[in-house]
């Protein structure tokens, strides 16, 4: 176990080197920069601005100073904000998304694996064949299209739910959580019914059966664990779908968190928000990798190869 | 060796034409990609023209599926979008397809060093945010659809490695490969005669679940503003439309939207049949 | 376990059954505003857009304040000014009562400081030629000069301020409503940064200490952005907002169903499809402002095919704007046929642009274009936008038909399209520009040699002596008239192509009084209270 997790570790930080890189030069590519605005900057007024920001220096030694910064955890001013720095608006921003992604994936497994075991015990039945129907819905059905229209039924014609925004009304979780969530719960009722089937065929299972135990015990106690494996190996690729999840959801009900940050320092061409930004989703997403595995390890020996 | 392979195939036939599902399914996308080829034939209106006095109207004779606020046909955009959206499903996939085969097989056969080195490349790279990479691409480098195909299909190539990898390890172990070594066939020939016929199976039915991964990332990039760039529009681009008019002009929802979610379950359903037609014990 | 789900459905409808921010606004008087993006900051002297300029009304004062009814200046921080004969020398006499929101007295000497900071180069500001009619000002901000004291701004005493200008300009005083103008405390600037510095952090809550109606309470990045009732301003008695809160909604579908939930007061757009929805159902909420701006589309003077005139001429002829703004745009926006919109200042240009594809074919013909034969394909270039897409395709289409040229569209992102039109790598690229203050110079100025924000390569030195002599002419009707000339020229040669005037379309609670259309869309809170 301990030599996985640091063998992770290890190749973590050179892609981390590699994404920060990457990720500079693909910005300073970019034809227009942080300062262009339709009132056209003089320019002198231009080369001051840069003068600031350190944009005058020679391209490699930017490289130097911002990597040499970042490592410390210094990823500068924000280009658009002045006066904000890169570090506060991630850690702003962060809870937020973290709290909407965690809402979405708990409703995604509860009912998830609620609708795949059913649909797993039941197998072959309108049990069976009615929620895999709608899981199917749910990975067919963009993000962008469920969001508005949930809006639309609960938000303005039933008026039940709150429109938009975070932490402003109460309930206002719900809706953005499901929308994220949506496509989760169907991949997982899909996943844990394949796993589900596999597992109660098996010996053991049969085993626990013909020794008398309730079908529920057989179930829940038995055969659960087959059920859960695919669903947590999918939980940490998942975490990159919710990360751009977050990017619509968030814009669709005004939700201050990373994502939309992020969307809109790309659009802005704010440097420094848009390789802080990057390299941070990228620590998450091997981070919660590392997670994915160690649970699965955990969950059954036979993958620890 | 021959007749082994045909009657696994006619065999994964004959389980596939009983999933009355699948096959329902695999004939709407047969006459979906027909529409499409032939659209500029079959579509009665000009997909771009705009009739600006008109406006949003709702179906009729004229405009079967309704007119969006610019006049234009629906009926004719949905078929113009088919175009779009399948083939940069097709075209990203065959990307993806392209690397990621090529990847699997080779780490698969050749295994040791060769194996784990390329395995490792690829862990490394599950781990990049590749949303994120694709949303710059798309900010920085402007909407062109060569490399809209080049960034989605560079994003799906990896599951396509792996699945392929585990594929051709695990045939490669089997009786029928090992016996065919013994007797002295060589490489090249036991690759293309006894391995790739085996894969093949596996590559279509994830070829085939890819295809609407694509689309649905494609639809997201147009909503994000990032999609394929008007006048041409995707099924994408007209839900983002549709989305926005949702409550005057509902029709400008309706119809893309369940078009798109059709297409995207009829390939779902006919991956799933393939996947069980090529391997019953996945859903026994 | 039964009745689980019967509970979660209970405890969801009651969740969202709660007292809307417009309904509990009323009763404390906060005010909920939907402001579009999220601000850059609060520094008056580096920041540039709309939502900072809503936020800085609240917050600071100027010397004037802007009309809300439209019209000439009122006084602010200045209670009172006179001019000089000769137009050159302005002596303001600042409120007595004027202080800053930490207790101390706003005095002409803050106001010295204030423009010799953003006249500084190294701050960066983009804003500085808002002070250039001051005499040296320019000097100053290019380096020809470095002692501030040569420039035209000075304190004679502590509440008495004397601005010399380069020339008589008649709209000096329209200009002083800007927030670029606004004085900034200089003891609070100074404690948390230095006079040059951008990055300072005097600007945040807790350190802000500003001169106007209200104070900054907090500041939630990307959520919300708080302030309350300034107790030291001069005016206080007059403020009835206990509160005002803006929310940063960029997405206009999700401000525009905030509104209709009663989240909002006001917002800061209406969703382009439900603009011409909203007036045929004579919706009470909507409201279509006059503004001082003009969307246009540029050409690119230098290009071979571009830069004959008749070939500009024949381009803005075949243009049905009447078609446009009733069939495209379909936001009450009227056709624009000068590059001033009509009206401000009571500045009536006279120019026309007729909607003839005869005249316009003749044109062509005459440049060598017969029927759009050897016309190379013209590119038109916007930001990607759905608004200027349609546009562009009506635009399109009608040089198409009219003149059988052949044209594309290429749309990028902002800041391509903006780094585009400043190189010159363009053809023909879709423009706007919104006046920052109440007069023709604001557009006119625009257009003349060497301005940065010119980028049509058009370089017409007539025009350049008719807009100095302009300048020069204290008496208005004069003025005009010489402003009038420019205008015509300028018409005559098209290196640009007005399309319409803009205006500003918003929703608006019927809970709001005071709130006054004007053009430059100023709505200082003093006015403004809520009441049903």
């Amino acid at each position: 176990m301990l030599q996985l997790i640091l063998k992770r570790l290890l190749v973590a930080i050179p892609v981390l080197i590699i994404v920060a890189s990457l990720t500079f030069f693909l910005v300073r590519l970019a034809p227009g920069g942080p300062f262009d605005s339709e009132k056209a900057v003089s320019p002198q007024v231009l080369k001051n601005l840069n003068e600031v920001y350190n944009l005058n220096a020679p391209l490699y030694e930017q490289y130097f100073d911002y990597m040499a910064n970042a490592l410390t955890g210094d990823f500068g001013p924000s280009f658009r904000y002045p006066g904000r720095s890169v570090s506060e608006m991630i850690l702003t921003g962060l809870p937020v998304t973290f709290e909407l992604a965690f809402y979405a994936i708990v409703f995604a497994a509860f009912l998830g694996l609620i609708a795949g075991i059913v649909a797993a015990v039941k197998k072959n039945t309108a049990l069976d064949y009615i929620p895999m129907a709608i899981a199917m819905l749910g990975i067919c059905m963009p993000t962008f299209l469920l969001g508005p229209l949930l809006v639309l039924i609960f938000g303005l014609n039933l008026e039940i739910m709150p429109v938009s925004g975070w932490d402003t009304l109460p309930g206002d979780k719900v809706l953005p959580a499901i929308t994220l969530g949506a496509a989760y719960a169907a991949y997982i009722a899909r996943l844990s019914r394949g796993g589900m089937l596999e597992t109660l065929n098996q010996d053991y299972v049969r085993t626990a059966r013909a020794k008398g135990l309730s079908e529920f015990k057989v179930v829940m106690v038995h055969a659960i664990r087959g059920g859960l494996i695919p669903v947590l190996a999918f939980l940490g690729p998942a975490i990159a779908g919710l990360i751009g999840g977050s990017f619509v959801v968030e814009t669709i009900f005004q939700i201050p968190g990373l994502g939309r940050f992020y969307v809109e320092a790309a659009f802005n061409r704010d440097y420094t928000m848009i390789l802080g930004t990057t390299i941070f989703f990228s620590a998450l997403i091997i981070f919660f990798n590392l997670l994915s595995d160690i649970a699965v390890a955990v969950f059954n020996p036979q993958a620890r190869s | 060796m021959e007749q082994k392979s045909q009657s696994l195939w006619s065999d994964a036939f004959d389980r596939l034409k009983k999933n009355k599902l699948a096959v329902i399914s695999g004939f709407i996308l047969i006459a979906l990609i027909v529409l499409a080829i032939f659209a500029p034939w079959i579509a009665p209106h000009s997909y771009s023209y705009q009739n600006l006095e008109l406006g949003a109207v709702g179906p009729s004779s004229t405009y079967w599926l309704g007119t969006d606020t610019l006049g234009r046909d629906q009926f004719s955009r949905i078929l113009y979008g088919a175009r779009v959206s399948l083939l940069v499903g097709f075209v990203a996939t065959a990307v993806a397809l392209v690397i990621g085969v090529s990847w699997g097989i080779v780490a698969g056969f050749f295994g040791g060093k060769i194996d784990s080195t390329m395995m490792r490349i690829v862990d490394i790279l599950y781990g990049l945010p590749f949303i994120i990479f694709i949303v710059l691409l798309m900010v920085i480098f402007g909407r062109n659809i060569w490399l809209l195909f080049l960034a989605i299909g560079a994003v799906e190539w990896l599951t396509m490695a792996r699945i392929v990898r585990g594929q051709v390890l695990t045939l490669k172990n089997q009786e029928f490969v090992l016996a065919a070594q013994a007797m002295g066939v060589r490489n090249l020939s036991l690759f293309f005669r006894h391995i790739l016929p085996n894969i093949l199976g596996t590559i279509a039915v994830y070829a085939t679940l890819t295809i609407p991964q694509v689309m649905l990332l494609e639809a997201f990039l147009s909503f994000l503003g990032l999609g394929v760039q008007p006048p041409m529009s995707s099924w994408g681009t007209l839900i983002r439309y549709g989305v926005e008019s949702m409550e005057e002009y509902p029709w400008m929802l309706i119809f893309p939207g369940l078009i798109f979610t059709i297409t995207l379950f009829c390939l779902n359903f006919f991956g799933d049949g393939l996947r069980d037609a090529i391997d019953p014990r996945s859903s026994d | 376990m039964k009745n689980l789900p019967i509970l979660a459905v209970l405890f969801l409808i009651s969740c969202g059954k709660s007292v809307s921010p417009v309904d509990s606004g009323l009763e404390n008087q906060v005010f909920h505003f939907g402001n579009g993006s999220e601000p850059q900051g609060l520094d008056p002297h580096v920041v540039t857009g709309v939502p900072e300029h809503h936020l800085l009304t609240s917050l600071c004062e100027g010397l004037v304040i802007t009309n809300p009814k439209g019209g000439p200046n009122l006084p602010g921080v200045a209670e009172s000014w006179s001019i000089s004969d000769d137009g050159l020398v302005y002596t303001f006499n600042l409120h007595p009562n004027a202080k800053w929101s930490n207790g101390e007295d706003v005095t002409a000497e803050d106001f010295v400081w204030s423009w010799m900071r953003i006249l500084t180069p190294a701050l960066g500001s983009q804003y500085p030629d808002m002070l250039y009619y001051v005499k040296n000002a320019a000097a100053y901000h290019t380096e020809e000069i470095n002692d501030f004291s040569m420039v035209g701004v000075k304190a004679a005493d502590s509440k008495t301020l004397v601005v010399t200008l380069e020339q008589p300009y008649s709209f000096f005083i329209k200009l002083l409503s800007h927030y670029s103008t606004y004085a900034v405390p200089k003891d609070t600037v100074l404690a948390h940064g230095t006079i040059d510095d951008r990055n300072g952090e005097w600007t945040r809550p807790g350190n802000f200490v500003c001169n106007g109606p209200m104070q900054l309470k907090s500041w939630e990045l990307n959520k919300k952005i708080v302030v309350e009732k300034n107790p030291f301003y001069w005016d206080a008695e007059k403020v009835q907002l206990n509160e005002m809160h803006f929310y940063p909604v960029s997405n206009e579908s999700t401000e525009d169903r905030m509104f209709r939930a009663g989240q909002l007061h006001v917002t800061n757009v209406v969703p382009q499809e439900k603009c011409p929805v909203y007036m045929r159902e004579n919706n009470p909420n909507l409201r279509i402002d006059p503004y001082v701006g003009t969307y246009f589309y540029r050409i690119n003077t230098l290009n071979p095919v571009l830069k004959d005139k008749r070939v500009r001429k024949a381009l803005a002829m075949s243009i049905n704007r009447k078609q446009i703004v009733e069939n495209v745009s379909q936001c009450g926006q009227k056709a624009a046929y000068s590059f001033t919109p009509p009206g401000i200042s009571g500045y009536e240009p006279d120019t026309s642009i007729p909607f003839s594809p005869e005249e316009a074919k003749e044109l062509l013909s005459e440049a060598g274009f017969a029927n759009g034969e050897g016309f190379p394909k013209l590119e038109i270039l916007f930001n990607t936008q759905e608004g200027h897409r349609k546009i562009a395709l009506a635009v399109q289409q009608m040089w198409q038909q009219y003149l059988g040229i052949e044209v594309e569209l290429v749309n990028t992102d902002w800041k391509v399209y903006l780094s585009r039109e400043m190189i010159g790598d363009f053809q023909i690229s879709r423009a706007g520009w919104i006046g920052d203050y109440e007069d023709p110079n604001t557009f006119l100025d625009l257009m003349r040699p060497n301005r940065g924000n010119n980028k049509t390569g058009w370089d017409n030195f007539e025009y350049d002596a008719l807009i100095e002599l302009a300048n020069a002419q204290q008496d208005i009707d004069k003025r005009y008239e010489i402003l009038n000339k420019a205008e015509q020229l300028l018409i005559d040669e098209m290196p640009i192509i007005p399309i319409y005037t803009y205006v500003r379309q918003y929703q608006l609670s019927s809970d709001v009084q005071g709130w006054d259309p004007n053009p430059t869309d100023t709505h200082h809170p003093k006015f403004v209270f809520l009441q049903r």
